[in-house]
């Protein structure tokens, strides 16, 4: 028997908490639809994040694409069915990726697994992302720069702890609605091991009788705990939380059961959520925001 | 002996001949192998410059690797307020891992040089994660102390740069400070590679040059 799961309209970091909700009742080799066929928007996060949930079953899932032509279009232009292709039995019309002329998609969803993937996304996004950066978001070459160096901490997060590859995807979007100016997000995510099975081991994390997702997530992000003793780790976490700081941006990272953000003035998310449908590995977003001059 | 390393060049030749930023942790492990490997043909005392000026991307992984690694494998001190407990060895050959000293100068100084505001960020935060300092050349060729450093280490080694081969008294008559604690300063400059003792042959007090100064 196969359980259909709805896929929300918009599919994003806080909406695909409804996808897990309705996956967490079933057994990891259930058979599964994920119904996207209405579904008229994803970001970054949410189109890494659905490839990842997929890892994560024992049965091949199935995908039914979205109905919308734009929707459809939108997807493929950004690689999704490429790799969907591969981890999903899909159902519906899945459209040819075109090259467009002028794309908001800064960065496709690309596998990340080894250094030299780290290489490649980190060369393609200064390739491509200089001037929607600079143009748009109106960063500084040193910004830009910046905004490079914290993919590849990402990245490399998956290549060093995970266990297993994941994906990351970057896409640039005119918030014009909610917050008034361009933004450009990041996603990164894996079904690894996760923030809790990592930090296990570590030597600075805290002894307490309470360790739970929630715990591993702070003493990773907020204290730069490492399951490596070398104390030269936990530095790209950290130099991703000052980026983000710097810039106003937000960053999240969700693990296991929980989720932990370090949250900006525009925005009203909670620095951490706990009791969340458990879901392996890490998946992270980080948004930067278009700098406005100060009034 | 002064000795030049072009880390865009050891990049290519190591890990591969399109890569021009340097990223990820194993390419940094990779770069710093090549550059001990380069340094251990070296015997006595050396001056190495370590050349950034084409490197596009530094990120925290590779500078932590090929920086603050480096320094500390070939025998810098950390700066005095430096946490030490068993987790956190002193600065000694060996590293963490068990992995051997590496061979080379007896006595190593590091230059850094075309160190741009690109790679600022990233060689900062490791240094004051390892509470060290180097000597850093931007674009416009000045050289400045970068890292962990305290106001009267600034204030001798700027004074050394102004005039090279000065004594110890001449050192604290320039910085401002007693004697005393100038000498400690230069102790502790020389123990942190910041400053070469220059020994006299012929009794008198020995000299200082700023590693860095022309």
């Amino acid at each position: 028997m196969t359980t259909v799961i709805a896929v929300p309209q918009s599919v994003d970091d806080a909406t695909f908490e409804q996808i897990l909700a309705q996956l967490a009742p079933l057994p990891p080799d259930a058979r599964v639809l994920l119904d996207a066929r209405h579904a008229r928007w994803a970001s970054p996060y949410g189109l890494t994040t659905l490839l990842t949930l997929a890892q994560t079953r024992e049965t091949r899932p199935a995908l039914a694409v979205p109905d919308n032509e734009d929707t459809a279009r939108y997807w493929a232009r950004t690689a999704f069915f490429e790799h969907a292709d591969g981890l999903f039995e899909l159902h519906g019309q899945v459209p040819r990726a075109r090259a467009a002329g002028e794309s908001q998609v800064l960065l496709e969803i690309t596998p990340v697994a080894k250094s030299a993937d780290v290489h490649d996304v980190v060369d393609r996004i200064q390739q491509r992302a200089a001037s929607i950066l600079q143009g748009q978001l109106k960063l500084d070459v040193k910004a830009t720069m910046g905004f490079a160096m914290t993919l590849s901490e990402a990245c490399q997060n998956v290549v060093e702890h995970a266990g297993r590859g994941g994906w990351v995807g970057v896409q640039a979007y005119n918030w014009q609605k909610r917050l008034g100016r361009h933004v450009v997000q990041i996603a990164v995510s894996d079904a690894g091991i996760g923030f809790r099975q990592s930090l296990e081991g570590a030597q600075g994390r805290r002894r307490t009788d309470r360790w739970d997702d929630g715990m591993a997530l702070e003493d990773a992000v907020l204290r730069n705990v490492s399951r490596f003793r070398d104390p030269g780790r936990g530095q790209g976490l950290a130099g991703i939380r000052k980026y983000v700081g710097r810039w106003e941006g937000k960053l999240s990272i969700r693990s296991g059961t929980a989720r932990l953000a370090q949250v900006p003035a525009w925005d009203d998310d909670v620095p951490l959520t706990e009791k969340l449908a458990p879901f392996p590995g890490a998946q992270m977003q980080i948004t930067i925001p278009e700098r406005v001059a100060p009034r | 002996m002064i000795n030049h390393i072009d880390v865009s060049m050891v990049l290519r030749g190591t890990v591969c001949d399109l890569y021009s930023n340097l990223v990820t942790r194993s390419t940094g492990a990779a770069v710093r192998g090549e550059i001990e490997a380069q340094l251990a043909e070296l015997r006595g005392r050396s001056v190495n410059v370590i050349d950034f000026s084409h490197v596009t991307l530094l990120d925290f992984s590779c500078a932590d690797e090929i920086v603050a690694k480096l320094l500390l494998r070939f025998g810098v001190g950390a700066g005095e307020d430096a946490t030490r407990t068993a987790e956190t060895p002193c600065a000694v050959a060996d590293d963490w891992n068990g992995t051997p000293a590496p061979a080379g100068p007896r006595e190593a100084y590091f230059v850094f040089r075309g160190v741009s505001d690109v790679h600022r960020d990233a060689i900062e935060t490791v240094l004051e994660r390892h509470r060290l300092a180097l000597v850093a050349e931007g674009e416009d060729g000045v050289p400045e102390l970068v890292g962990a450093v305290e106001e009267p280490e600034q204030r001798v080694w700027q004074a050394l740069v102004r005039v090279p081969r000065a004594d110890a008294e001449e050192v604290a008559r320039l910085a401002g400070l007693g004697a005393e604690e100038a000498e400690e300063v230069l102790d502790r400059l020389c123990r942190r590679r910041l400053v070469i003792r220059v020994a006299s042959d012929v009794g008198d007090a020995d000299r200082f040059l700023a590693v860095g100064a022309r």
